[in-house]
């Protein structure tokens, strides 16, 4: 028989093994689905996981994509450290869109050297006031942050609807829901010519860098962590769980608020109300297998770029609907909190009574 | 329309819609009650609302929809438990992945059925019962899985209440390791409970696509499973105040079809008034969590934490 055994300490080799046994795990899961779904499985592998890096275009697109998960999964990464759920992303992203469409709109004459930075700041305030509202139901009114903060990504999706529907509409758009164009000085600038890459990259690896430094580097970082692993020490030793909260939920919402900002002002051009591709949710996937590090996000939103290639190459060659990006993207997830269980239990054969 | 059958009307609906709420928050509260947290109910609904969809639409018969998006429910809570049970995985990061999963793989498989319609399925009306005046047709004249609502909804707190197996069941939530301790399989328990609550949630999410609308589209569930999990802890984790919450919620979803059908010239826009479910939800979860003890005095004890014995 199997059993688990506990060990005396988390192995910390498993804890790095487990997200490479994860995603093994996943590509394997890929040739099943492939083969259930009567196609060949090796050509479905080629046509998902290949394909989309076969030239410098693709690989552009695959920084492209990863460039909001980038900078959303490290926001969270501070909040899910100190055990602060956020799990509203996805409606700070949409917040963040709206704020910095409306600096694009309404702001006429400016060089991109002012109006760029101003998006960007617009963009962090928004989504960081999306979050504020849960941080506040947090600490004053004990609402779970779970809960809140996902009921206003259904909030946000309504507000932009009515904002592309109603005030902002593109008056001109043959009554699209979606605004005008924005100008060029409002459009990010590209980092490599004739792909779609551009600066928002800069600002991802920028956060990633200050992901790194808070949260391995500084006091506050350890005081998120010690309020996520130990609440109790973290009382003792007189960390206010308020800051915690707040902390969390600032640096989430306002780094999810420039990844919106990226999105208008990069491959958009304009506010729609289908400015989000579900990244709020598939950078909580992201923060969990990059292991809540900064070096750990990198790569996985590398990979969770490529699964969503990977669903719009499907849906092109396969004919297969472009949401088997979000069934891979579970699937890994499960998998690497599956694996997990190798960081603090070992498997013993035959040894069960 | 006059002012009875406008009241018959709105009764009506906001049973309807309460009830896949009911289902699935009772299912919760029950998985809760043995201490686990299952976040997923917004994939598993998901789900079961293509299972049963599909079911329904390839057999013909609404019943067999009913039958499959309850299995496919369990399936998708059975795999949520490998991982927080026997896996001892964090129960908030699996409850997620089962809800982003969940959505992710009903879009998928739904895909072909987006185009089609079910027929409706007509009511089951209770003789003489439903000829009540004005309540008669909303309470005793309902789709068959309303009187499902009502039932589970007895039956659970029989269960919990009167019934040894509840007791055992409530014991685990409270103290996994004293329950442990006098012989009870504090596994197996929270297996079978979180079985039975995705199965609810499999209902609750085959009632929408083959009762409510009856049609399938991406994201239909619409944060309803995340709504029944707001129940359970405005309920503080009793089935009474589910019921009743249920049809508070179901109400407010129901409004702006009243509001919007009504002929009254309000100038709200119509994503507001949608709004609304939501906002109603956050107001409640504020208005009831404000007193950290009464959650805290409510809340089964061990509840998200894991759990494996020792010996």
């Amino acid at each position: 028989m199997l059993s688990f055994e506990a060990r005396a300490e988390p192995s910390v080799r498993m804890r790095y093994l487990a997200p490479l046994l994860a995603v093994a795990l996943t590509l394997l899961g890929g040739l099943v689905i492939f083969a259930a779904l009567g196609k060949n499985p090796v050509e479905g592998f080629r046509v998902f996981f290949v394909s989309p890096l076969k030239d410098g275009y693709g690989v552009a697109e695959l920084l492209l994509k990863a460039t909001p998960l980038m900078l959303i999964a490290v926001g969270l990464a501070v909040g899910f450290r100190a055990n602060v759920w956020n799990i509203g992303a996805e409606g700070q992203y949409i917040a963040g869109a709206i704020a910095a469409s409306g600096v694009a709109l309404h702001v006429d004459g400016a060089s991109s050297y002012t109006l760029l930075p101003a998006m960007v700041v617009a963009g962090a305030v928004g989504g960081a006031l999306w979050a504020a509202i849960v941080a506040v139901l947090k600490t004053h009114f004990n609402a779970n942050e779970i809960l809140v903060s996902l009921m206003l990504v259904y909030v946000a999706q309504l507000v932009v609807s009515w904002i592309v529907h109603g005030p902002w509409r593109d008056p001109e758009g043959f009554n699209f829901p979606q605004t005008k164009m924005f100008d060029e000085a409002a459009i990010l600038p590209l980092l490599v010519a004739g792909t779609r890459l551009n600066a928002a990259l800069v600002i991802a690896f920028a956060a990633l860098v200050g992901g790194y430094l808070f949260l391995e580097r500084s006091f506050a970082g350890f005081r998120m962590r010690v309020a996520g692993q130990a609440a109790a020490a973290a009382r003792y030793a007189g960390f206010s769980s308020a800051r915690t909260v707040w902390t969390g939920l600032l640096a989430g919402g306002a780094l999810a608020g420039i990844a919106g900002m990226s999105e208008v002002a990069g491959p958009m051009g304009q506010l729609t109300d289908h400015v989000s591709n579900n990244y709020g949710f598939a950078a909580i996937i992201v923060a969990f297998v990059g292991r809540l590090n900064a070096i750990g996000i990198l790569f996985a939103s590398l990979l969770m770029a490529l699964l969503y290639l990977g669903g719009e190459q499907a849906q092109q060659y396969l004919n297969l609907p472009s949401s088997i990006s979000m069934v891979f993207q579970g699937m890994l997830l499960f998998f690497l909190l599956g694996a997990d269980v190798f960081v603090y239990y070992r498997l013993r054969i035959g040894a069960g009574n | 329309m006059d002012a009875t059958s406008l009241i018959t009307s709105i009764l009506f609906a906001t049973i309807v819609a309460g009830t896949p709420l009911i289902i699935t928050a009772l299912g919760e509260l029950v998985v809760e009650r043995s201490g686990v947290l299952n976040l997923g109910a917004e994939g598993i609904m998901a789900v079961g609302a293509v299972a049963g969809f599909a079911a329904a639409h390839q057999s013909g018969s609404p019943w067999l929809g009913a039958l499959a998006g309850m299995a496919a429910g369990a399936a998708m809570s059975l795999l949520f438990a490998v991982l927080v049970l026997t896996l001892t995985a964090n129960q908030v990061a699996s409850g997620l992945a089962l809800s982003i999963f969940g959505v992710g793989l009903s879009a998928f498989v739904g895909k072909p059925y987006e185009s089609v319609a079910l027929p409706a399925v007509p009511v089951l009306r209770i003789p003489l019962l439903a000829d009540i005046p004005l309540i008669g047709g909303p309470l005793f004249a309902q789709q068959a899985l309303v009187y499902f609502s009502w039932f589970l909804f007895a039956a659970i707190a029989w269960f919990l209440y009167r019934s040894r197996a509840g007791l055992v069941t409530r014991a685990v939530g409270e103290s996994p390791s004293s329950a442990h301790a006098v012989g009870y399989r504090v596994i197996r328990i929270r297996y079978a409970a979180t079985v039975f609550g995705g199965a609810m949630a499999g209902i609750g999410g085959a009632f929408l696509s083959v009762f409510y609308t009856p049609l399938w589209v991406e994201g239909m569930v619409a944060g309803r499973g995340w709504i029944a999990l707001a129940l359970v802890v405005f309920a503080t984790w009793r089935p009474l105040r589910v019921l009743i919450g249920a049809y508070l919620f179901g109400g407010v979803m129901i409004a702006q079809l009243f509001v919007q059908g009504s002929g009254l010239q309000i100038d709200v826009p119509a994503q507001f008034l949608s709004s609304l479910p939501y906002l109603a939800t956050i107001i409640v979860l504020v208005a009831i969590s404000r007193n950290p003890n009464k959650i805290r005095l409510n809340s089964p004890i061990s509840l998200g934490q894991p759990y494996r014995p020792d010996a």
